[in-house]
């Protein structure tokens, strides 16, 4: 039935997204470990990485686009929930170590050695299982989630305000794991992983393999949001960004839509955490930086506000023009990442997929006359309401 | 790849945050202690250099006695290190120090002392009195002059006399403090006949101190300790603490019963002590906090835009430092310190014309979309850093402070540093003059109109654009000249601004959005609360603490401290 629901949700575009989505999981490791080192069609392993990171920074791009497309909670806090799955999933390969340390410590990671602890703190326990790290990548961000939502929103702390003290939970907690008392590893964070369920996570097979478990977690996330945002539940979720007085005033428990799709987001970013972390190899808690939420949403921004399809090419397309600009202009970056936050608010309001929905319509409505097609699709219009004063 | 690159930035902007400059104290009182002998040695032969042209006739009269020592057994000479004391002539503290660190030699052929170093395979020989070369011998042409332990006892404490009585009363005090630290008895005679002599009154309180501790090390009567006690008490500090807790260890009875209750009474006063000195570094914080969020208490709290890009101009304000500095400098060195003055305006002026033109050229076309705005002044922030980075380097600048900005005075049981002192005058001028110009100038007025009723206030013939424009730029100026103080404390480096901005927001948040008074109180309290927090809890965690209050506070007020209230906070 839950099926049925799902499929009955989309349509053309979404699928042709779930194709080429689905393509690109087949093809990138076929290319990769099939066609042999010798051929020009070969893709090399950090290319895999590098996309299966992309993936990850898609995946949390769709869950900011899910709060703040649909429901209009700006979070600048999205990295803390991203790094707390992260951290979930390095402690499970930290603990996977073992005895292969520079220590040798059987139990013990390195770093609690070397701060001459005696034994393992008590939230350490259970992370050698994969099934209790698993678990604890959507709980830990999802309670967190749960219970920040739940004094915020109950509160009505909305727009800027709410943007404002995400920042502060953030950056609260970046705080808080640089310090090495914390357990965490400090300033260092998580690394030196070796194994993955038994896999060597340095090895081919194992890349490919993250690449396509983040290209499924990516579809399946869309498939959820989806389907959470063409539900009547989803309906009401617009009618919140909209206008959210009078959805209170038409008898919607408005802090409780918020609160289900704010933390169901912040899960959804812990497993996109969870997937960053063994394809890169680390965990620090630079990526609590405020910084790093706020690109996020400019991803979404990018590719185009409420459109689910559109978070995730712009989180592709961002991180693949800053990998190129890092390498062969690296002073420019941050002109053209801050340029492009400007462009995208003040030209591209709607983002990439607005722009290409506008120009097909054009094309569609040039035949008649010249209509006053301003308005996008409901999903992609802002909230305008008048001047703040 | 850029992510990691990330990780570093904020880890940095982290360090930045942090309060600096404080403390150093304690460290300080070690340094004394450990080379304070060598301090002395230092004195005393400034001293021998000064006085020798002034009494010249005097020095050769003093050849003898010097020559004297040489002659003898310990006990002789005891009495001729005794002899040149009475003299009371600091020229010859120099033989005096070379005796007792084993030093000075006598010539074999005629009995005339030097001070001798090893150079080669003779000594290098130089006039104990006079301090002059007098040539080099073979090693065997001199001999040196035994002292033991009893000896070295006797010749510090004629050179500790011999500076109690010397003319310049910074050194009377520095050898005072010198016999409180060594808590020697032998110097209670001298202190005695110093004490006779001594017509300024803090050097007497300093040295009435220091017997006072010279007198609890001895072994005299029952009433003189009470009496050192009660003088120690007054002294009140950690020193005196430290050497009354020693007797209260050592004594029994009656002295003891005194000495516990001087310790409670001494630890009473330092604990309201310790209070004072959590609020003034409080208010230190305070004023820093007030000074990187007032300008953004306009354009945020008074204007309601959201300035991610605030930061950055607090950074601009203290580069302009810098350059102002750098020019000064090269040209003109004499105005260096005047460097901050002159920063100051053109710092306001820099920042307020880049804030006006960010106000034309983006912000105006974002009004009523917050969240877009916040979007866009980020980006803002992040284009100028690099552009700071492009032109003046990653690295810190120095950017250096001003003889009246450095350096420190006691107040009480208080180190107060010039330049938090100054910066929390400043940061309270840079409020007064920014509620006059709100309160009291035709500007004002029309700002104060067009966030009330924008529309009423343009048809009554305001131009509400340039007000937006101007008011704007008054806030980034603002922050420019904050970071003109800022300089003065704070690294100065691209990143300077990303460390304040957070803070700024939560400062201005807690306080109250549109209330100048509100942000005054928020970072006032924030600073303080910080500061009592800190010794709990630790640096980090308190701050950790302040944000996580914040967060829950915003909870139970979403308007923050003193929120507005009426038609205009609906809209």
């Amino acid at each position: 039935m839950m099926t049925s629901f799902l499929f009955r949700t989309l349509d053309a575009k979404a699928g042709v997204f779930i194709a080429i989505l689905l393509a690109v999981i087949v093809a990138v490791p076929c290319f990769n470990l099939l066609v042999p080192e010798t051929s020009s069609f070969h893709l090399p392993t950090y290319a895999v990485t590098l996309m299966g990171k992309y993936m990850t920074y898609a995946l949390l791009a769709l869950s900011v686009d899910l709060v703040w497309g649909f429901c209009g909670i700006l979070s600048l806090g999205h990295g803390a929930f991203f790094a707390l799955g992260g951290y979930a999933m390095g402690m499970y390969l930290m603990r996977q170590i073992g005895t292969r340390g520079v220590y040798g410590d059987p139990i013990l990671p390195d770093f609690m050695v070397f701060l001459n602890w005696k034994e393992l703190p008590w939230y350490w326990y259970g992370f050698d299982m994969f099934w209790f790290a698993a678990i604890m990548v959507m709980l830990v961000p999802g309670v967190l989630a749960f219970v920040f939502g739940w004094f915020a929103f109950r509160s009505r702390v909305t727009g800027v305000y709410l943007s404002i003290i995400t920042q502060a939970l953030t950056y609260a907690l970046l705080l808080a794991f640089f310090r090495n008392d914390m357990g965490f590893g400090g300033n260092n964070g998580l690394t030196d992983f070796k194994d993955i369920l038994g896999f060597d996570v340095q090895a081919d097979t194992t890349r490919a393999g993250l690449f396509a478990t983040s290209g499924l977690a990516v579809l399946i996330c869309f498939l959820i949001c989806r389907a959470i945002t063409k539900s009547k539940l989803g309906k009401v979720l617009v009618a919140v960004r909209d206008a959210e007085s009078r959805t209170r005033f038409l008898g919607y428990r408005v802090e409780h839509y918020k609160l289900f799709v704010w933390t169901i987001s912040a899960m959804m970013a812990g497993i996109a955490g969870a997937l960053y972390v063994p394809q890169v190899g680390i965990i620090n808690p630079g990526e609590f930086a405020p910084a790093n939420s706020i690109e996020t949403v400019i991803w979404v921004a990018v590719g185009g506000r409420g459109t689910l399809v559109g978070a995730v090419i712009g989180a592709i397309l961002v991180n693949f023009a800053k990998t190129w600009f890092t390498a062969a202009l690296p002073d420019l970056w941050l002109f053209a990442l801050g340029g492009l936050f400007v462009a995208v608010t003040l030209f591209l309001p709607k983002g990439i997929i607005g722009i290409a929905g506008d120009l097909m319509k054009k094309r569609k409505s040039t035949p008649s006359k010249e209509t006053n097609d301003t308005s996008g699709p409901s999903a992609t219009k802002t909230p305008d309401p008048e001047p703040a004063e | 790849m850029g992510r990691e690159f990330w990780a570093g930035d904020g880890f940095l902007a982290i360090l930045c945050t942090g309060p600096r400059n404080e403390g150093g104290v304690n460290v300080e009182s070690r340094w004394f202690m450990s080379f304070f002998k060598s301090f002395l040695v230092l004195i005393c032969l400034t001293f021998g250099f000064a006085s020798v042209a002034a009494a010249q006739e005097d020095i050769e009269s003093l050849r003898p006695l010097v020559n004297a020592l040489a002659k003898g057994k310990f006990k002789e000479t005891e009495k001729q290190i005794g002899a040149l004391a009475a003299t009371g002539n600091s020229a010859v503290a120099p033989a005096l120090e070379a005796l007792g660190d084993g030093d000075l030699y006598a010539r074999k052929s005629d009995g005339v002392v030097f001070i001798a170093k090893k150079a080669g395979k003779g000594y290098a020989l130089t006039d104990p009195l006079t301090l002059e070369d007098a040539g080099e011998v073979g090693r065997r042409a001199v001999s040196k002059i035994k002292v033991n332990n009893g000896l070295r006892r006797v010749i510090r404490s004629a050179l500790g006399s011999l500076t109690l009585q010397s003319a310049d009363p910074e050194v009377r005090k520095t050898a005072a403090e010198a016999i409180f630290k060594a808590k020697d008895p032998d110097g209670i005679e001298a202190l005695d006949g110093a004490l006779a002599k001594e017509t300024d009154d803090g050097v007497r309180l300093v040295m009435e101190q220091a017997r006072a501790a010279a007198v609890l090390a001895s072994d005299m009567s029952l009433e003189v300790k009470t009496a050192a006690i009660e003088v120690l008490e007054t002294m009140g500090n950690r020193d005196a603490l430290s050497v009354i807790v020693g007797v209260q260890n050592a004594s029994e009875g009656e002295l003891k019963q005194v000495a516990d209750d001087a310790v409670r009474r001494i630890k009473k006063n330092l604990a309201m002590w310790d209070n004072a000195q959590n609020i003034w570094y409080g208010l230190s914080l305070g004023s820093v906090l007030l000074l990187a969020a007032i300008g953004l208490a306009i354009t945020f709290g008074v204007m309601g835009v959201i300035n991610m890009a605030h930061g950055e101009m607090v950074m601009i304000g203290a580069y302009v430092t810098f350059v102002v500095q750098e020019i000064i400098r090269s040209s003109a060195p004499w105005l260096f310190e005047y460097s901050l003055l002159i920063a100051l305006p053109l710092a306001f002026i820099v920042s307020g014309s880049i804030g006006i033109a960010i106000e034309r050229g983006i912000i105006r076309w974002l009004y009523g979309r917050p969240l877009e705005t916040l979007l866009a002044t980020w980006g803002l922030s992040l284009m100028l850093q690099q552009a700071v980075r492009s032109i003046f380097g990653p690295t810190n600048q120095e950017v250096g402070n001003p003889d009246w900005m450095s350096g420190a005075f006691e107040l009480g049981q208080l180190t107060i540093t010039y330049n938090r002192m100054w910066i929390i005058v400043f940061s309270l001028l840079v409020f007064a003059g920014l509620m006059l110009v709100l309160k009291k100038t035709p500007f004002g007025l029309f700002t104060r109109a067009v966030t009330q009723n924008r529309r009423m206030a343009a048809s009554m013939g305001i131009r509400t654009p340039w007000i937006d424009a101007f008011t704007f730029g008054l806030g980034s100026g603002i922050a420019g000249i904050a970071g003109v103080a800022l300089s003065q404390i704070d690294n100065v480096s691209p990143n300077l601004g990303q460390g304040y901005i957070i803070d700024s927001f939560m400062v201005v948040v807690f306080g109250g959005v549109g209330n100048l008074w509100g942000t005054l109180v928020g970072a006032m309290t924030l600073g303080v609360v910080n500061k009592f927090l800190e010794p709990y809890a630790g640096a980090v965690l308190g701050k950790i603490f302040v944000l996580v209050f914040i967060i829950l506070f915003i909870q139970k007020r979403p308007r923050g401290l003193f929120a507005l209230k009426g038609r205009a906070v609906e809209s």
